[in-house]
């Protein structure tokens, strides 16, 4: 069997927690990156430290892509259990390595096509270094068996172990080295999955979404983040807690999300652009203080990076749970805004635009992502996020001068007709400020007054409105006029746009209009959208279908199916694409 | 009491909504001639409080205020101390909100020792919901929450405050104003975090913990206490039934606050950088962190 350089192919890493799936995932996608390919890599991975089934999933590819794919090619499993979970998942004429003697029922794979191979992965490692570099003998192999340069890997391995000394890299390049020819004489011509560098590639990044955040915020002006550790957002935390001093970042460990948010929301109302960063139970807890947000009207940004519910439910998955909650959450009526970034690039824009969007309304800005956005990497062109696009908008803040020329006694809640009243932030004798949780007058001062009640609750809803007219309408994905529209906010955006192409690719007829900006909802946008859909099917990672809700609750728009999931697994294309063949028919009507 | 600057700059229009009699006057009172003591203008000042009677301090005077929700004064304060250390931050609430839902802020923030100074009116009870009994109640203590009386123990906020590593700990009456300004400037001027515990009479709701109760039991730590001897610091927070010390129980100074450990800090605040950068984008100094992710 000749083997053939492939454009697309996956390739699946799997085993315990603590045996470096996540290390050597990562160090392939790099490897592959810098091979001039495009990579997308899901990660997954169990609430605990050591034990449980984990597995990196990384698709490669020549161009760009925007979410895995299902089957793979390529299993390296390090435990039986590997073999066992993803039986179903290995494509034809795949192959599947395991380091050593594993006793797996082999005839299931034989059926499909798939080689099944032991590679003494354990005993190269013992013999060239030590035990714990099977992990570098399985990129050696993974590189080995699909012919993939070995230098590519070899530069990867020496960036990362630069710190524990030439030794330990020399070592660990031997084991790669003698792994890439054992696995490449094995499977020489029996795997017919090949990878080539792409000569003159472009230079990319490999990021994912919560690193994008955090760059974009910290572009955006943020110089203030509190948080309380919770997957899947930490990471945001954790990359500005570890930005560069230069840049003066300053974090705050918090001892609970109540704090968190509390810290941020006084960060900012001494005038600093602040964050926090968080997931649903964290988020439930901040729910009364976005509340005092709204009420005070000071800025306030918080990622909320969902994962699997109710309670802990499922703490490393994905779901897009939390819609309905975040756009209705805490007691009271205030000016909110939301949104759902669909892709990295996205993720950064999202990171400095909500600093604008929440000091121009000066209400709370929630940006919404989910444990698949937070973690999977992709590779991005090196222009794909520019720094000269970002802008620092801060909104109606008194500069000392304007306060310098003030002649009357400054009133923050100041009646507007935009219903942004001018920001002073506390240090200038003529800016002297009091901000209340009560309702209060123009001056901050408590008051339950019915006519002073009525004008300033339409002083802060006006900015509802104001800001409706800045939120952006879906974005359309592919051709006008497609038989079939697919409805999605967030992360499911990536599998969506591939099921598009796959439907079209085939002969049929689908586009995608994806919703980034859902609160407030532009409805007259998005009813015209709407309006052109011919079939519309609302793909959600969750039960009850929340954007559809959300959709109708708007616009009276019913979509006419919806396809759900809500086992805290990413949708890939093939599910989508498969789940529209069989017309959606067990979909819950909205 | 003469002051370097005049406190009628504190006072503000706005109409008091505290019983005659309250002790929270006297707090109001001392706060404004501790500022005014330490020549800290309103503008130099931030006062945050929770929600209860006392919280609505800021209110009823003219400084910097932020009235925020129950039990979250403290990490509200210390975000805005660190995004403009410049600020003289005050936190004013009451034992409910401090050491009751807000209890862990209060010692995570002891702790922390960030340098923000927090008065609490500590009156036993809940007056604004109109007389429940609080964390600072005495067992036995009868509301309609507690119709048999109070079941658990008093919160020692003194005792927590020490054991939390907490850098000066003191505590006045609102019958005695003056002796109380002295504590809360002495408290301001102290660099770290200072805590203020005031036994506050509430003369509507509370009818046990009344001026003449406290009266009958304060005394003033002397000349003769050296306030930085912990062990005997931890022996005076537990006085209470008989005899309740007024003055400064501990202090402990030189200490860096929490603001001096910051790196981040020490180059300028989060505020005056974003003030900075709004001058001068300069988007090129981000394009290295794309190395990063080479």
């Amino acid at each position: 069997m000749a083997g053939v350089v492939v454009d697309d192919m996956s390739i699946m890493i799997g085993g315990d927690a603590g045996q470096g799936v996540e290390s050597s995932g990562a160090g392939f996608c790099l490897a592959l990156a810098r091979a001039g390919l495009h990579v997308f890599a899901l990660q997954d991975y169990r609430s605990q430290i050591r034990g449980g089934h984990n597995f990196y999933q990384i698709r490669l590819g020549t161009r760009p892509l925007y979410s895995h794919s299902d089957p793979v090619h390529l299993l390296l499993a390090l435990t039986p259990e590997s073999v066992a979970l993803h039986v179903d998942n290995i494509a034809e004429g795949g192959a599947v390595i395991f380091p050593d003697k594993f006793e797996i029922d082999e005839e299931p794979l034989r059926k499909k096509g798939i080689s099944v191979d032991a590679l003494p992965l354990v005993k190269i490692a013992e013999e060239h270094g030590n035990r714990l570099m099977a992990n570098t003998a399985a990129l050696g192999a993974a590189a080995g068996v699909t012919e993939f340069p070995i230098e590519f890997m070899e530069g990867v391995i020496r960036d990362n172990f630069a710190k524990k000394g030439p030794q330990v890299i020399d070592s660990n390049l031997k084991v790669a080295q003698a792994a890439y020819e054992v696995a490449r004489q094995r499977y020489g011509s029996g795997f017919r999955y090949k990878v080539k560098a792409i000569a003159g590639a472009p230079q990319r990044m490999l990021m994912n979404g919560n690193e994008a955040i955090a760059l974009g915020a910290l572009a955006g002006g943020c110089r203030f983040a509190s948080a309380y550790p919770m997957t899947p957002a930490t990471s945001i935390f954790e990359w500005f807690a570890g930005a560069p001093p230069e840049y003066g970042m300053v974090t705050k460990h918090a001892e609970d999300e109540i704090a968190a948010v509390c810290m941020a929301i006084g960060a900012s109302f001494a005038g600093a652009r602040a964050m926090t960063v968080t997931s649903g139970g964290g988020f439930s807890l901040m729910v009364e203080a976005m509340g005092l947000a709204g009420m005070a009207e000071v800025p306030l940004v918080i990622v909320e990076a969902q994962r699997g519910g109710p309670s802990t439910g499922l703490p490393t998955r994905a779901e897009q749970s939390d819609l309905l909650f975040v756009i209705n959450a805490g007691q009271g009526e205030f000016p909110r805004i939301v949104t759902a970034p669909g892709t990295v690039e996205e993720c950064f824009e999202a990171g400095w635009r909500a600093f604008n969007l929440a000091e121009n309304y000066q209400c709370p800005v929630v940006v919404m992502t989910d444990a698949f956005m937070a973690s999977a990497l992709r590779t991005l062109d090196m222009d794909a996020l520019d720094f000269a696009d970002v802008r620092i908008d801060r909104g109606a803040i008194l500069t000392s001068e304007e306060l310098d020329g003030l002649t009357n006694e400054y009133r923050r809640f100041e009646l507007t007709e935009s219903g942004m009243s001018p920001r002073a932030l506390p240090g200038h004798p003529k800016g002297v400020l009091t901000v209340p949780s009560d309702e209060h007058d123009e001056a901050g001062h408590i008051t339950e007054d019915s006519a002073n009640r009525i004008r300033m609750m339409q002083k802060r809803m006006r900015k509802l409105q104001a800001a409706e007219r800045e939120m952006r309408p879906p974005a359309l994905y592919g051709p006008e006029g497609a038989d079939v529209t697919l409805l999605c906010w967030g992360s499911t955006f990536g599998a969506c746009r591939e099921a598009a192409d796959q439907i079209n690719g085939a002969g049929g007829s689908a586009n995608v209009l994806q919703f980034s900006d859902l609160w407030p909802l532009p409805e007259k946008a998005v009813e015209e959208a709407l309006a052109r859909c011919k079939r519309a099917v609302a793909v959600e990672q969750n039960y009850t279908s929340q954007l559809a809700k959300l959709l109708r609750m708007t616009t009276g728009v019913r979509v006419d199916a919806t396809l759900n999931k809500y086992d805290g697994r990413p949708f890939a294309p093939e599910e989508i694409v498969s789940a529209l063949e069989q017309e959606v028919a067990g979909g819950h009507k909205a | 009491m003469v002051t370097r600057l005049d406190p009628k700059v504190f006072e503000a229009e706005a109409h008091n909504t505290w019983c005659p009699g309250c002790g929270d006057f006297a707090i109001l009172k001392s706060l404004k001639l501790a500022l005014a003591d330490l020549d800290i203008q309103p503008h130099q000042a931030l006062v945050v409080s929770g929600i209860g009677c006392g919280s609505k301090l800021p209110d009823y005077m003219t400084v910097n205020g932020f009235m925020t929700i129950h039990g979250r004064p403290l990490p509200v304060a210390t975000g805005a101390k660190l995004a403009n250390p410049d600020l003289h931050v005050v936190v004013v609430d009451g034992d409910g909100d401090a050491y009751g839902i807000g209890g862990n802020h209060f010692v995570q923030t002891c702790r922390r020792n960030p340098d923000i100074t927090q008065v609490v009116e500590n009156n036993q009870i809940y007056g604004l919901t109109k007389g429940q009994y609080s964390p600072t109640s005495d067992k036995g203590f009868v509301t309609t929450t507690s119709p048999e009386g109070a079941i658990e123990l008093a919160f020692n906020p003194m005792a927590v405050a020490l054991a939390s590593g907490a850098t000066f700990i003191a505590r006045g009456f609102a019958g005695e104003p003056k002796h109380l300004a002295s504590l809360i400037a002495q408290g301001i001027k102290h660099r770290g975090y200072a805590l203020i515990d005031v036994l506050q009479p509430c003369v509507t709701f509370n009818r046990v913990n009344t001026y003449e109760w406290y009266r009958e039991r304060i005394y003033h730590l002397d000349d003769s206490y050296d306030p930085s001897d912990r062990e005997a610091a931890w022996l005076r927070a537990h006085e209470w039934a008989d005899r309740i010390p007024l003055g400064i129980l501990y202090r402990v100074a030189g200490l860096p606050t929490y603001e001096d450990q910051v790196p981040a800090l020490q180059d300028g605040s989060p505020m005056t950088r974003i003030a900075r950068l709004r001058r001068d984008a300069r988007p090129e100094r981000y394009e290295p962190l794309k190395d990063r992710f080479l």
